[in-house]
């Protein structure tokens, strides 16, 4: 299972990576794995404000619907397009063709909640 | 949970197994878009030995299949099978069934796993003609060898002439170096093929031999997520679905499997109802925009208000776009009718269409 260890990531099995105040948020290698094929990825909420742990967007599996929660409060100032078409990048390459937003984070230091790769190593493996 | 005989092969295979039915069966191996790309392209194999068999004998075995289901099983001779239902005395359905006459007096019939027990007991309440039952489910395997290719790439594996079983007949004979199978002209794909009735003893040689002998025709192990949007692109029922113990036959498209050339049980009222018209009927309707519709999804029409409910449906791996079936008050069901499924906020426009999904 592919943990890069340069990535933050939630108990949601999101990746996190950190870049000054805006992130960029997808699913882990396991998550994709977990669910098989991803035929369908909804974000709705670009340009809404959020908090923390609300529902971003819904990624759909063949066989299920699973949504996707925002670690950290912030905007959501861009979805990957690509995946309207193309959602099966997901699953071919999650933390690179297959990221799903970027969110301009109100306040980093939130960043302190999100697990480390050994942390997310230790959480799937439990 | 039971296991089924080749759980561990499955495992072996890589495939993922989930609880269903109360089996532990195979519900993917590499994938679910590639698999059923691969039965609808070529040929593919499932173990769906979890299916329960009943064997119905005697002089009486006819007089009770017929009480008990809706198809005309008198139109039956040996080698041949029917789609049928066993309609429950309230106006539902207590399961559906493939009814195979093996000889004069002999019949297998072929129900859902979940309802083996309800089925059975069903049965055997209306067996008041004496007619022998045996339930034969933990004994034998079923596999489905289903594409396009499946009757050249499975050939090599009997002396009988495959590309000469019509559609819903079957012969008993070998198979892969087994005597006595069923190889029946059967499925819940669409695609074309057969399904293979085994004992558990013998099912291991016989899956070895089908992947061995499909090899050359990139014959894959295909799982029951596939199954599931295989089938729902045919608009074939899924009992506890699209079917159950409250809809009726005639609601739910079965017509042509409900017979009032005899008796059956509840077969008056459901007579009634076909003089009067049903009220509500199971649709298939395909989303014009973006989305997947799911079960359990309210169906609403152009004021948001709710006219019914989803009772299946997935994004066809085929066609691209979000299918499903579902009730809703006769004067929605016309071909071509405006409805929209409500996904989340949205409530996305749906077209009412004619089946199947997918015309090959």
């Amino acid at each position: 299972m592919n943990i890069p260890s340069e990535l933050k990531y939630t108990k949601d099995h999101e990746w996190v990576s950190i870049d000054g105040d805006v992130i960029t948020i997808g699913i882990t290698d396991f998550a994709q794995s977990e669910l098989g094929d991803i035929v369908y990825v909804e974000v709705e909420t670009v340009d809404e404000t959020l908090e923390a742990e609300e529902v971003f967007g819904t990624v759909e599996a063949v066989k299920t619907v699973s949504d996707l929660f925002l670690p950290v409060s912030g905007e959501i100032i861009e979805f990957n397009e690509t995946l309207e078409d193309e959602p099966e990048k997901v699953n071919t390459d999650p933390y690179g063709d297959g990221w799903m937003i970027k969110v301009k984070c109100s306040d980093t230091s939130e960043f302190e909640s999100l697990l480390s790769a050994d942390d997310y190593k230790a959480l799937i493996s439990a | 949970m039971k296991n089924i005989a080749l759980s561990s092969t499955h495992e072996a295979l890589g495939a993922k197994m989930v609880p269903f039915a109360g089996y532990n069966m195979p519900v993917q191996y590499e994938g679910v878009n590639v698999e059923h790309e691969t039965v609808r392209n070529a040929v593919g194999v499932f173990d769906v030995s979890h299916m329960g068999e009943f064997l119905i004998e005697g002089p009486n075995a006819l007089d009770l299949i017929q009480k008990v289901t809706s198809n005309d099983a008198s139109k039956l001779s040996p080698g041949k099978a029917q789609y049928s239902c066993f309609p429950n005395d309230d106006g539902g359905i207590v399961d559906d069934l493939i009814v195979y006459m093996i000889k004069e007096e002999q019949y297998l019939l072929v129900v859902n796993a979940s309802n083996i027990e309800k089925d059975w007991n069903w049965i055997k309440s209306k067996n008041d003609v004496g007619a022998e039952m045996r339930d034969l489910s933990d004994d034998y395997s079923l596999l489905a060898i289903q594409g396009p290719k499946a009757v050249e790439a499975m050939q090599s594996l009997t002396s009988h002439d495959l590309s000469a079983i019509k559609f819903y007949n079957f012969v008993v004979g070998d198979f892969a170096g087994i005597e006595n199978v069923i190889i029946s002209a059967t499925g819940y794909t669409g695609s074309g093929g057969f399904e293979i009735y085994c004992k558990n003893s013998e099912v291991k040689q016989v899956w070895d031999k089908v992947l061995e002998a499909g090899a050359d025709y990139g014959i894959k192990p295909i799982g029951l997520a596939a199954r599931d949007t295989l089938r729902l692109e045919m608009g074939y029922c899924l009992y506890g679905n699209d079917i159950d113990d409250t809809t009726s036959p005639l609601e739910a498209g079965l017509g042509w499997i409900t017979k009032f050339t005899k008796k059956f049980t509840n077969s008056e009222a459901l007579e009634d109802q076909k003089r009067r018209g049903v009220d509500k009927k199971l649709i298939a309707f395909k989303l014009d925009e973006r989305g997947i519709p799911r079960q359990g999804y309210d169906i609403v029409d152009g004021n948001g208000s709710k006219i019914g409910t989803v009772t299946s449906g997935t994004m066809s791996p085929s066609l691209g776009i979000g299918i499903g079936l579902g009730y809703v008050p006769t004067v929605f069901a016309k071909i071509d009718s405006k409805i929209n499924i409500q996904v989340r906020k949205k409530a996305i426009p749906a077209t009412v269409v004619k089946l199947p999904f997918y015309k090959g």
